[in-house]
């Protein structure tokens, strides 16, 4: 092969990318670009996240085999890498403490994040909490509603969760309060984005601070099977896991990248959150990229079972990914993925966070296709602890009141 | 220099938006700018809502087109353009709305928007619409000029005017970039921030006034917070016009046309009289 897909370093990756946002911002992302380019190549700057990443987070993660679940997905070999495992329960830890090295180094004693599902708003509190950091989170109001643990357990780190009422009142609006903090705060504050969009350094640098994931897992299955998998699975809303996890694999090219969206109700239907497989190119949150959108170029709602992939965007390296063919992105409905939830935590004991569930669930067809010989390697980004009030309702789980029915 | 007379180098064309400036700068003061989205709150009133503007003595109305997702713009903006969304705004709206302002008066109309929406309509056809609606240009609040080579060619084409931000955190290389890529005026953000009023409008308009003027600025028009007559005034001590957009929305929303066009004939008094603020008659 002679190029390496694995050396975008943004702003472009092809025509996806770019900074469209108000000139008061540049300022800030050209500091944070700068900083974070320094940073990378400081080895004490990799010291101390290696060091964080080991006696903190608990990584590297580990790979489980899960050969009953696999053998509902026609006997192919499936091996899961297990972010759920990671401290706050997601590989959302991964980018915050990063980014949360880089905010001190530049020297901010403020720190904003944005959340959908509470996962990066929790691990971003976190973080905060470990670094003695002031921390707003903007949360959009039915998010707080349907993840209303996650604000409990963010306030309790010591972070102010503000619920925002505009829009959809869901993760894309929280991202608008975010900047709109940012415009007005940037001198003291560090916006830690949560995921690979969002306006130049964002995307590659999330991605830098994720593809760990990738390269732990490659050699991990490389140490246990003896070869690389024929297929690397994720589930992407804005999608920081997948690109975390495909990363290390971009340049080995027999190894197919899988990428699964939120179809909601279905792709077929108007409520849904599969950006890549129905939406256009256009512009959201300060990068060009796809989007749901209608014909005036207004943002659509997206509509997922699934709080963390409740976006109706997705980050610029995945457009990218997808124009050259490099990575396939597939839609996986609300019913499609609470199923694959119940099947792995009855047949293996896991119980996955309902966003990891719909790569669980693509694989599950992705193994039929490709036969018994074949290993598919799945990130599983996170842990269904947050998601028990949705899957209590959606199994009917939930006793009603204090009599046993 | 050519943009003394208005000319802009490139296209040959006149601005009538900074010929406007340069008329009310001559005179004594300096423009004042009013904002005001369409479908606010319906298509109808808000075309009377922007010739109230015209006839108040604003001098030109920048109109904004409503768009999901503003993040340039503070809680009373979001909540019209929220409005103007849900009453079924769509793009051509836009097109008609400067079509039947610029029949019944003769001020300039700069469209303010966001970039996705032109970037789906595509920017040539944009620009040939907003010309054949009479339209001077476009403010784009999230689109700098580094990222803006579609808009430039399609403005430079049209003679369109294009007006892009400078904010105080602007390197000075950034502030020639804006000064060099603009054409009508350069818009100042006065405050780091967000549309909205505030109290005092930050001493920090008066330094990126003077930063652009060293970098060659002969327009710029400071915006963000300003809603009384009083900072109009103060601003255009050291400006070339005043933008005013969130106090005008609410006027809008509170009390009609004929509250909106009390502020702006208010607003327009304090564009005209450049003596000091105590020697100033009180409304």
């Amino acid at each position: 092969m002679s190029t390496s897909l694995r050396t975008e370093a943004g702003p472009y990756f092809g025509d996806f990318g770019g900074r469209f946002v108000p000139e008061s911002l540049v300022a800030a992302l050209d500091e944070l670009t700068d900083e974070y380019a320094i940073a990378r190549q400081d080895p004490a700057f990799a010291a101390e996240l290696m060091e964080l990443h080991r006696s903190y987070t608990g990584r590297p993660s580990i790979i489980t085999e899960v050969p009953r679940f696999a053998a509902h997905a026609g006997g192919a070999r499936i091996i899961l890498k297990r972010e759920d495992l990671n401290h706050t329960g997601s590989h959302k830890i991964n980018n915050v403490l990063g980014q949360a090295l880089l905010t001190k180094r530049i020297g901010k004693s403020r720190v904003i994040a944005e959340t959908g599902a509470g996962q990066h708003g929790v691990a971003a509190a976190t973080a905060a909490a470990l670094f003695g950091l002031d921390c707003v989170v903007y949360m959009g109001e039915v998010d707080t509603e349907r993840q209303a643990l996650n604000v409990a357990r963010m306030r309790l780190l010591g972070a102010e969760v503000v619920p925002v009422k505009t829009g959809s009142r869901t993760l894309k609006d929280a991202i608008n309060d975010a900047m709109r903090d940012w415009v007005t705060n940037v001198g003291t504050t560090n916006y830690m984005f949560g995921t690979v969009a969002g306006p130049h350094p964002f995307p590659a640098m999330v991605r830098d601070f994720q593809k760990i994931i990738g390269e732990e897992a490659r050699q991990q299955v490389l140490d246990l099977t003896g070869r690389l998998p024929d297929a690397v699975t994720a589930c992407v809303g804005g999608g920081s896991n997948a690109m975390g996890i495909f990363h290390a694999f971009l340049d080995d090219p027999e190894v197919a990248l899988v990428g699964y969206e939120a179809g909601g109700d279905g792709a077929e239907t108007l409520r849904h959150a599969a950006t890549i497989t129905k939406g256009r190119p256009g512009i959201l949150h300060g990068a060009r990229s796809f989007l749901l959108q209608d014909e005036d170029g207004q943002t659509v709602e997206s509509h997922s079972i699934s709080a963390g992939l409740d976006y109706p965007g997705v980050g610029p390296e995945h457009a990218w990914l997808a124009s050259i063919g490099r990575a396939t992105y597939l839609p996986v409905t609300d019913d499609e993925a609470m199923s694959a939830l119940r099947l792995l935590s009855r047949t293996e004991g896991i119980i996955p966070a309902i966003e990891s569930a719909h790569a669980l669930a693509g694989t599950l067809d992705l193994g039929k296709q490709l036969g018994p010989d074949a290993t598919i390697l799945v990130n599983l980004s996170g842990r269904g602890d947050k998601d028990m009030e949705t899957a209590g309702r959606y199994f009917d789980l939930l006793d009603k009141g204090a009599a046993q029915v | 220099m050519s943009t003394e007379t208005g000319t802009h180098p490139t296209s040959g064309m006149t601005s009538t938006v900074e010929a406007t400036i340069i008329r009310r700068r001559s005179e004594g003061g300096g423009a004042l700018i009013g904002y005001l989205p369409v479908g606010f709150p319906t298509l109808t009133e808000s075309i009377d809502a922007a010739v109230a503007l015209a006839h108040s003595g604003v001098d030109i109305i920048e109109l904004g087109l409503p768009y999901t997702d503003p993040v340039m713009d503070g809680p009373v903006i979001q909540a019209a353009t929220q409005q103007a969304l849900a009453n079924g705004f769509r793009l051509r709206h836009g097109f008609e709305a400067v079509a039947a302002i610029t029949a019944q008066v003769n001020v300039p109309v700069l469209v303010m928007t966001y970039w996705n929406p032109i970037l789906q309509y595509g920017a040539d056809r944009f620009a040939d619409d907003l010309v054949a609606a009479g339209g001077a240009g476009l403010i784009t609040p999230d689109l700098i000029p580094d990222d803006a080579a579609a808009w430039m060619g399609a403005s430079t084409r049209t003679g369109l005017d294009r007006v892009f931000l400078a904010a105080p955190s602007s390197s000075d290389d950034r502030l020639r970039q804006a000064v060099d890529a603009s054409r009508g005026f350069v818009y100042a953000v006065s405050t780091m921030g967000i549309t909205g009023a505030r109290g005092d409008v930050d001493s920090a308009a008066r330094v990126l006034v003077d930063r652009l003027r060293s970098v060659g600025s002969t327009s710029a028009c400071v915006g963000l917070g300003i809603s009384t007559p009083e900072q109009v005034r103060e601003i255009l001590a050291y400006a070339d016009g005043a933008i005013v957009g969130s106090a005008l929305v609410k006027a809008l929303a509170d009390g009609g046309v004929p509250t909106l066009a009390a502020l702006a004939r208010d607003l327009a008094a304090g564009a005209r009289d450049l003596r000091p603020a105590s020697s100033a008659p009180t409304r």
